[in-house]
């Protein structure tokens, strides 16, 4: 059984208009149609350029906003409408780190009280006291233990990051949804928390859900990889196959705009010309037509529907064809 | 000296109550008309502080700066604010990171392109305009004629840098600062960016300083590079001898924590151990010491001699005590099968 099985999960944001709330216009589509499976200690990478629905899919799937439509389920129990007791007893299980190491801890909190927060919340006494528990965790994530009583703002950047990962491990939960969770640190900082992640996973047992936008960190940290576009999702496959064969013109454009540092080698770019469209107006047929090197008239009129291609590899395109853009 | 931006010794030290801030401490590069200057490092490094004391954007502020700046034959820390003012804009130019907060968000994108050139050049307000709609066409942004009454909210994260280059550009500087242009932008918006940094480069033969904190942008657009750490280069060689043959223990560190998108590489990245050290208290002796894996092989107490910047090959200066041939063999031993 899987640990977490997503079904055609939408996520719609209303507009208004600028009188008295009004509801009206298009809704924003953040996420359309996902479907993803997760099993316990797997780690499932989510990329796709801002805008295109990982972060709203990371925190529908951990119910921090209300599906529109679809189906969750976590170790085979149907959580999409989950509430009350039933969605804080599921929070013991399933935990998030955020991007942001300065706006995601309170401020007037210390540290001890900030990682302490999940025992007190969800009314769990850890053996040897919640003090200790609390230190152990902290010497567990590289922090020192005596810095208990200390405020966010006396540590660097990876060390509050450090702070959220000890706080999302705290319950020893199944599921941590990860939003860019190095993106805000330097390099030489970065190899330390994805190092942190990576023991802590192999200890725990963890899957995690990895968003992020840094495609060298997600071939890094993943076992599968899920490419989205415009709330939509463009192909999914284990790491290997998705950077070395992709199918969807989409991750091929993707993989070829990273710079790799190696001076002079000559690779061929795939330039996508212009921007994001709005995705409360996505164009119709396949979202990424507009800015797609092989659209043709098909792909106006035709939503491509994800196709597993061959075993464990879905892609969402009309003419897929793999191609080595590395 | 055909040297196009000469700097030498530069300093920029901030008084505050704690203690001076040392964010750049006796450096010295070059630069030539159509080349590109790669400078890397983490925060707090000093490359955006330098980048700021070339435009003099520290005037005015409490921060003590010395050594020499030389454009062509000026020496920017000597000129006049007079002087300084009608070069900025005119003869060098800055693209900042974040764009929207670069742009005022209440004049148009139109206005603000054309200041540059009302202020530096005798043209008409029509005249201005017609050359700010050539130029937005010219960065790639569609429909320039309604786009340059645009405000800047109006635009998308890459127009709006596309129109900061734009805004950059507008007087065919002959020096152009980037510092992190692409840093918050997609990496499909990224490669576009880049891309026409390269053609204008081409076209215009600029002299252009790439601040960034990305090795793979380094390497994609930088003819030398400049490796910043606490306040001083580390190591400064041209791009295809940093990658090649990196020399200083902190570009390995850099290089062995980045995951890379074309390979697997290794099951653990090798984090740079502990923190960038503070400012005010720059560890004694080699900044880099308390991080450094490899201080043993050292010829002298790392934490007691600050390391000279030294050519270690023809055209390839580090700074570090270890013995260069030693260093030669520790990176082909311990690093290069880990890249």
């Amino acid at each position: 059984m899987s640990l977490l099985q997503v079904t055609d999960l939408q996520k719609y944001f209303p507009t208004y208009s600028q009188k008295l709330l009004r509801k009206e216009g298009a809704p924003v589509k953040a996420v359309d149609g996902l479907s993803l499976k997760l099993d316990p200690g797997e780690t499932l990478g989510l990329v796709g350029e801002s805008g295109c629905g990982k972060s709203t899919a990371g925190r529908t799937i951990l119910r921090l906003l209300d599906p529109t439509g679809g189906k969750i389920e976590f170790e085979g129990k149907d959580i999409t409408h989950a509430k009350g007791d039933e969605l804080r007893r599921l929070r013991r299980d399933v935990q998030m780190v955020f991007q942001d190491p300065y706006g995601s801890l309170n401020p007037r909190h210390p540290v001890g009280a900030i990682i302490a927060a999940p025992f007190e919340i969800q009314g769990v006494t850890p053996a040897g006291g919640v003090k200790k528990a609390v230190q152990d965790l902290m010497a567990r994530v590289g922090l020192n233990p005596e810095h208990y009583n200390r405020y966010p703002h006396e540590f660097s950047g990876g060390q509050r990051q450090r702070i959220g990962v000890a706080r999302a491990i705290a319950l020893k939960p199944k599921l941590v949804v990860c939003d860019e969770p190095v993106s805000a640190l330097d390099v030489s900082i970065q190899a330390q928390v994805i190092n942190l992640l990576e023991d802590i996973q192999e200890e725990e047992n963890l899957a995690y859900v990895f968003i992020a936008h840094d495609l060298s960190v997600v071939r890094h940290i993943s076992d599968r990889v899920m490419v989205m576009y415009l709330g939509r999702t463009m192909e999914v496959t284990d790491r290997d196959t998705l950077y070395e064969r992709p199918m969807h013109p989409y991750t091929q454009a993707l993989l070829s705009a990273v710079p790799v540092p190696e001076p002079r080698r000559d690779r061929e770019r795939i330039l996508l010309t212009g921007d994001l469209p709005s995705p409360q107006n996505p164009p119709s047929g396949c979202v990424f037509r507009t800015r797609c090197p092989k659209a043709e008239e098909r792909c106006v009129v035709e939503i491509p529907l994800p196709i597993e291609i061959e075993p464990g590899h879905t892609v969402a395109c009309h003419f897929p064809a793999a191609r080595v853009v590395l | 000296m055909n040297n196009f931006l000469r700097v030498r010794d530069l300093k920029v030290h901030f008084p505050t109550d704690d203690g001076v801030v040392k964010a750049v401490d006796g450096l010295s590069f070059n630069l030539e008309k159509g080349k590109t200057l790669g400078i890397v490092g983490e925060s707090g490094s000093g490359k955006s502080v330098t980048s700021l004391a070339v435009m003099g954007l520290h005037r005015g502020s409490r921060a003590q700066l010395s050594g020499e700046i030389w454009l062509d034959d000026q020496d920017l820390l000597k000129v006049s604010d007079e002087e300084l003012r009608s070069l900025r804009g005119r003869k060098m130019a800055m693209i900042f990171q974040d764009p929207l907060s670069a742009m005022h968000p209440y004049y148009t994108v139109g206005t603000q392109l054309a200041e540059g050139l009302l202020v530096h050049s005798k043209v008409s307000k029509k005249a201005a305009r017609t050359t700010v709609i050539e130029m937005l066409a010219r960065v790639g942004i569609p429909n320039p004629d309604k786009r340059v009454d645009q405000y800047p909210h109006e635009f998308s994260g890459g127009m709006r840098q596309r129109a900061m280059i734009a805004m950059a550009l507008i007087n065919n500087p002959e020096l152009l600062i980037a510092d992190e242009p692409t840093t918050a932008l997609d990496v499909t918006v990224q490669a576009q960016i880049l891309d026409l940094m390269r053609d204008l480069q081409a076209e215009f033969g600029s002299a252009i300083i790439m601040i960034t904190h990305d090795l793979g942008v380094v390497a994609e657009i930088a003819d030398d590079v400049l490796v910043m750490y606490g306040g001083k280069a580390v190591e400064y060689a041209e791009v295809d001898d940093l990658f090649h043959q990196p020399d200083h223990p902190y570009t390995w560190g850099l290089l062995t924590s980045m995951p890379r998108l074309d390979r697997i590489t290794q099951e653990r990245l090798i984090p740079v151990a502990g923190n960038p050290p503070s400012l005010i208290n720059i560890p004694p002796g080699c900044a880099f010491n308390p991080r450094c894996a490899f201080q043993e092989f050292a010829a002298c107490a790392c934490n007691e001699v600050v390391p000279e910047l030294a050519e270690s090959y023809p055209n390839h200066d580090s700074r570090c005590h270890i013995p260069v041939a030693t260093r030669a063999q520790l990176f082909a031993d311990s690093i290069a099968p880990r890249l």
